[in-house]
């Protein structure tokens, strides 16, 4: 059924999508501003680009950002698909209900809780804090995403697949390998994504869980940002909303493909 | 038509041969024997101690109405479900504690199960791939396979790229590939439309014959069964009613539920009256309906007791039906054509006894429907051989 958008709708439209989006092209706008102070329009100029990119401080956050990005969605993205297809595929076993709850309540848990908890747990085994601690906190809590994710392609998996394959001589493990992962492939690059632009953008469980020497891209923009918004932080912030909404879309797009590719059991 | 007379010629030799209990007698192993094999689901029975003996080069198909159990006993046998208790043996050897994956047995499922990731070739070479053969070997193989179910232009496509004919005929090729001793189909032609389900039907079984495999397929269209099957078992509720060749479950079905589940059937309830008396009556006994004068003599191979409440089974096709009494018929019996089913080349007259049942009777239609010479409601004379009736205790 194809309706027409009536005015309202188109109002509310309007409004809703300003409402969400409109600081963000200000943010964008001001990227390119040439005038220092950041509300007085001075021209065009991509110069905060520039300096940007001889901020020194600026470029070793990216770098630690970027490193922490990857390996935490990586682990994520392995310990999520597991936890996925055990909960999905064990069967019935005693309080697997809890387990399943378990899993995803860290989706719903105040991230200042789960910083705050994963400090003490970091200080109590006397690990220090830096670049391992950010990745196993952003590891904990982004493998919960990972795994709704997953599993909610592993729901619809025709299990017949993977009897077909033991039935022509597959182990179970070359089972998973050669039938169950190329066919869940798009559902697990979409976690790892989802994963990966998670922890680009979290500030608070890193502030908690960083150390010296692994100041991450949020932390540093918001240290900053304390003693003044310069364009540089527009400048930063509008390279990272384009690789999160690069990251986002190519996850949703991939998700599509799977549904259209006839994946899914008819 | 070459291909369903081939068949035909190959069930009348298996009913004179028999040449299952050939095999027992020579004291051959059965490639498949299941011992007292139940397998319950909770509280639910599925399978209720099925004992059945399998012998090489059979096409035996497993038949019976919905959720009686016939999928879950080929899943035991591919390995997907243990038994609850009892014996499955594999060529005289108990196959239970080996996996799935290394039994030697394909089976194509219900679903196909087709790797969507993978093209028709990839997936035929599949299992291929993990017998350790050599890359020629497996190349050759599989192209001998595509060329054998008619798929060589399609094999680089994906499952979903095709229509479900060809998909199940690479589900079949895939099966077949690795040379199994034994070939499982499950519902193999649930899919398919009447013609080519026709087709592939006569295609499988040239492709059994060619090939000497061992088949057993799991349908519940009985006419399918009948078509390519060497023996049948029905099943119901979890057990095996009845196990024979085609022409021998139609013709002496075992038991009530076997007759009415196989082809169409008229069931009469009455009694045993005593022997029957006759030249062609050998054997045969008296049977009175409920609420009908006359008596009728019929096989009884059961050997009831007069006085026993039994019933009555006499096919449709073997009554026949005229206006006049016949003064030679020994069964015979009267009623009012009630209803007339026209399906072209046959009719089927619904006629209604004095006690009130309705009696089904066959006619091949030689002349057009409009001279037919018995019309509703026409008092009609219905009569049957002492060879065409069976009396079932249950
Ligand atoms: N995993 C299971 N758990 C519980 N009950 C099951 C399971 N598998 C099968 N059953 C039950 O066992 C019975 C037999 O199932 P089965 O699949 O063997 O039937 P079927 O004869 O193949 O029927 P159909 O012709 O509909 O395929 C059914 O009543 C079904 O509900
Ligand atoms: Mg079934």
């Amino acid at each position: 059924m194809i309706r027409r958008l009536t005015w309202f709708n188109a109002t509310a439209l309007t409004f809703g999508f300003t409402f969400l989006y409109l600081p963000i092209v200000l943010l964008i706008i001001y990227s390119f501003n040439e005038s220092k102070l950041v509300t007085v329009w001075g021209g065009f100029s991509t110069k905060w680009y520039g300096e940007l990119m001889r901020n020194e401080a600026m470029l070793d956050a990216a770098w630690v950002t970027l490193r922490v990005a990857v390996f935490s969605a990586s682990i994520a993205t392995a310990l999520g698909t597991m936890a996925a297809i055990v909960l999905v595929r064990a069967g019935r076993f005693p309080s697997r209900t809890l387990f399943s709850g378990m899993v995803y309540a860290p989706l719903v848990m105040p991230e200042v809780i789960t910083g705050l908890s994963l400090l003490l747990l970091f200080i109590a085994i006397g690990l220090d804090r830096g670049m391992l601690t950010i990745i196993l906190a952003h590891t904990t809590f982004a493998m919960c995403y990972v795994a709704v994710v997953v599993s909610s392609r592993l729901v619809t998996f025709d299990q017949s697949l993977e009897e077909a394959a033991a039935d022509l001589g597959a182990s179970p493990l070359d089972t998973f390998f050669s039938v169950t992962l190329p066919i869940i492939a798009p559902a697990v690059v979409a976690g790892w994504l989802l994963a990966f632009t998670l922890s680009l953008d979290d500030l608070v469980i890193a502030s908690f869980n960083t150390g010296p020497g692994a100041t991450t891209l949020p932390i540093k923009i918001y240290s900053a940002v304390r003693l003044g918004v310069s364009p540089e932080i527009n400048a930063l912030s509008t390279i990272l909303i384009s690789i999160v909404t690069v990251g986002v879309i190519t996850a949703s797009l991939l998700q599509k493909r799977l549904v259209r590719r006839g994946y899914q059991v008819e | 038509m070459n291909e369903q007379s081939s068949t035909q010629k190959r069930n009348q030799q298996t009913v004179s041969g028999n040449s299952s209990t050939r095999f027992e007698k020579e004291g051959r192993t059965p490639i498949v024997e299941f011992r007292n094999v139940v397998k319950q689901f909770g509280e639910f029975t599925a399978v209720d101690d099925v004992s059945l003996k399998i012998w090489p080069g059979e096409f035996f198909a497993l038949l019976g109405p919905s959720g009686c159990g016939k999928t879950t006993l080929l899943r035991m046998l591919a390995g997907f479900e243990t038994p609850s208790s009892g014996e499955i043996l594999l060529d005289g050897k108990n196959i239970l504690p080996v996996p799935p994956n290394k039994r030697p047995v394909n089976m194509m499922f219900q679903s196909y199960a087709l790797f969507p990731h993978l093209s028709v070739r990839d997936n035929i070479a599949f299992g291929l791939k993990r017998d350790g053969m050599t890359k020629e070997n497996i190349e050759a193989r599989t192209e001998e396979m595509l060329k054998l179910v008619r798929m060589e232009n399609f094999a680089h496509r994906k499952p979903h790229q095709m229509s479900g004919g060809q998909r199940q005929r690479v589900a079949l090729a895939r099966a077949l590939a690795k040379n199994p001793k034994l070939l499982l189909l499950d519902e193999p032609l649930g899919a398919l439309d009447a013609k080519l389900r026709e087709a592939t039907q006569f295609e499988l079984v040239n492709i059994q014959e060619k090939l000497g495999t061992t088949f057993i397929i799991v349908t519940h269209d009985q006419e399918e069964a009948m078509t390519v099957s060497t023996r049948i078992g029905v099943m119901n509720l979890g057990i095996v009613a009845q196990v024979d060749t085609p022409a021998g479950i139609y013709e002496n079905p075992s038991s009530r539920f076997v007759a009415d589940f196989i082809g169409d059937v008229n069931l009469l309830e009455g009694r045993i009256e005593g022997e029957a008396k006759g030249k062609h009556a050998e054997g045969n006994m008296l049977f009175a309906a409920n609420g009908i004068e006359t008596t009728f003599s019929a096989r009884c191979p059961d050997q009831l007791e007069a006085g026993t409440t039994c019933w009555l089974a006499v096919r449709p096709e073997k009554i026949a039906i005229s206006k006049e009494k016949d003064t030679k018929a020994v069964n015979q019996v009267s009623g009012v054509v009630d209803d007339i089913a026209y399906v072209g080349n046959l009719s089927t007259y619904h006629v209604r006894l004095a006690n009130g049942r309705v009696i089904k009777a066959q006619e091949v239609n030689r002349r057009r429907v409009e001279n037919r010479e018995i019309t509703w409601e026409d008092e009609v004379w219905l009569s049957f051989t002492e060879g065409a009736g069976l009396l079932l205790a249950e």
